[in-house]
């Protein structure tokens, strides 16, 4: 069984314009998974959806087994939601916010507080039980509702973007976070604009593109159809002419910065041999742009171009 | 049996925390939510009752002061159980907090209940307050005590749904005070509050008929004074009838996530 099936799942908005075409796409139990695309792809219609935020037009939905228009309430039961916008009254202290969550999902009141405790200290904001919600950061607002997603113990957890506008150390720890509640069983779709965060995080992978799935796949199978990375290196001393490495195309970036692109059929390892066979030293070395970034940005030039071309 | 049992058991949790978190609400915000009712209403017995009062005399046979009561109490049920749904629910949608709702097993018809019961116990606090001030003011002997209730609790009940309904219809804060301002204040001091519609010209009796508040504000009158303007039967079938109508009407536009989902 899934965690989650959808078949032919379309949503049209009033004023006619069509979000989803006919989506199909399934996720494994236990899964990892990305769901990606540019923004107004349809992403968030589509998470919308399957949460019970936006009425579908046709298409079916089932979590775990359960249908959503058979049993909303199996499917509800099994999700957890962690939306792209702040949604909390800004009045009530963080404590509160937690507990009406599990109220909410028909935790009894003396189970509800032992766990928002545990939700508030797995999320390190047990000191900021008693502040009211206005008061704290973007970050710890977005690690609050990790917390409140987290208090009904779902099976599956849906993040639309969810380390959006927030420092580097607390997005490391959100991700350590995630990892370990993917390891202990819990299903997690998450939608990013951090494309090194699907890479990092997750083991499969979808893209949306004007409302269908462009790609489905696994990020490692993803990532093998690049034939080529780049890298930039920077280089001990000046270099001003640039030898001829055979199997890769080295670039001037400034006289002490070199690109250089090279086939995967070639290794790191080769490319230092060569430079050094010509007398160039390297002290460091980086990643041009991220790797499923850079098939992201191909897929959805192939597919503006197609759409093009159909027109 | 057991699936049962338990579902139920897990709607009354998620009512009584709906419930809970609106009573919280309106208490912490009393100084605006209940003090304004005390304050207006005991303005309206030292100026229409003390001052100007004895000049009026007698109504139905009651002092004026007396007269007034049912309708001032009624008053403060109305507008409480209105105001605080309306704004309550309007407010979860302006900052989408709504959704932490939406996206929980609670079904639609506990949702409404959680919420008119937050307006019905607003508007029975303020009711209770104003009662308070009243007995100040005046000697009153309840006629019924069970009426009285009754009549308080439908009315709160039938405002608090109409509440939820300008909430879900509303787009702004200004479309949450338009009703109150426009249709419930009217019809509230045409409804009978401060005279027996005996008073009035027939044509103007006749047209009062078609006011709802006056059906509430007078069978509130006879739980305690034991006088109405019209029959008390005929007032409990008009309140429940509408809160039928509305319950019906609120529970259709859930289902349909009417300006709540796209």
């Amino acid at each position: 069984m899934p965690a989650l099936a959808v078949q032919q799942l379309t949503k049209t908005y009033k004023g006619g314009f069509q979000a989803l075409k006919g989506i199909d796409l399934g996720v494994e139990q236990g899964d990892f998974f990305a769901l990606l695309g540019p923004n107004g792809a349809g992403k968030s219609t589509f998470i919308g959806i399957v949460a019970s935020l936006v009425n579908k037009t046709a298409g079916s939905v089932n979590v775990f087994g359960h249908d959503l228009d058979r049993d909303p309430e199996g499917v509800k039961s099994c999700i957890g939601l962690v939306p792209q916008e702040f949604n909390f009254n800004l009045f009530l202290p963080v404590f509160e916010v937690v507990l009406n969550q599990a109220g909410y999902y028909g935790i009894p009141r003396r189970e509800a507080k032992v766990r928002a405790e545990r939700s508030l200290r797995q999320l390190d904001l047990w000191d900021r039980r008693d502040s009211e919600m206005r008061t704290l950061s973007g970050g710890l607002k977005r690690r609050l509702m990790i917390a409140r997603a987290l208090v009904h113990r779902p099976r599956l957890l849906i993040l639309d973007e969810p380390t959006a506008g927030v420092d580097i150390e607390i997005r490391r720890s959100m991700w350590s976070f995630l990892r370990e509640l993917n390891a202990e069983g819990t299903t997690i779709i998450l939608t990013t604009h951090y494309l090194e965060e699907a890479e990092s995080l997750c083991r499969n992978i979808a893209i949306i593109n004007r409302g269908e799935i462009a790609e489905r796949s696994s990020v490692a199978d993803l990532l093998n159809t690049l034939h080529t990375e780049t890298f930039v290196l920077n280089l001990k001393g000046r270099v001003s002419e640039l030898p001829e490495l055979g199997g890769f195309v080295l670039q001037h970036l400034d006289d002490c910065t070199l690109e250089v692109e090279m086939n995967r059929d070639h290794t790191i390892n080769g490319l230092f041999d060569a430079l050094s066979r010509n007398g160039i030293e390297v002290i460091s070395l980086r990643n041009k742009q991220n790797r499923l970034e850079r098939l992201f940005l191909e897929m959805v030039d192939r597919r503006a171009t197609e759409a093009g071309d159909g027109a | 049996m057991t699936r049962l049992l338990s579902d139920w058991h897990r709607y009354w949790i998620t009512f009584a925390t709906i419930l809970t978190k609106e009573i919280l609400r309106f208490t912490r915000i009393w100084v605006q939510t209940i003090l304004p009712s005390v304050i207006t209403t005991t303005l309206y017995f030292v100026i229409f009752g003390r001052l100007i009062g004895d000049r009026i005399g007698t109504m139905e046979g009651f002092a004026y002061l007396d007269f007034i009561v049912p309708g001032l109490v009624l008053m403060g049920v109305i507008t409480n159980s209105y105001s605080n749904v309306v704004s309550s629910f309007y407010s979860s949608k302006f900052s989408r907090y709504i959704e932490e709702l939406l996206i929980s097993p609670a079904p639609n018809w506990v949702i409404l209940a959680g919420y008119v019961a937050g307006g019905v116990a607003r508007g029975l606090v303020v009711g209770g307050a104003v009662m308070l001030v009243a007995m100040v003011f005046t000697d009153l002997q309840i006629h019924s005590l069970g009426i009285m209730l009754l009549i308080c609790l439908m009315t709160a009940t039938l405002f608090s749904l109409g509440g939820f309904i300008n909430a879900i219809y509303a787009n702004s804060f200004d479309d949450i005070s338009i009703v109150p301002t426009f249709v419930l204040t009217p019809l509230t001091y045409l409804g009978g509050v401060f005279y027996s519609i005996e008073l009035l010209p027939d044509v103007w009796q006749i047209l009062s008929l078609a006011n709802p508040l006056l059906y509430m504000v007078n069978a509130f009158r006879y739980g305690l004074l034991g006088v109405s303007d019209i029959p008390i039967g005929l007032a409990f079938g008009m309140i429940l009838i509408l809160i039928v109508v509305l319950a019906a009407i609120s529970l259709n536009l859930l289902r349909r996530g009417v300006g709540i989902k796209t």
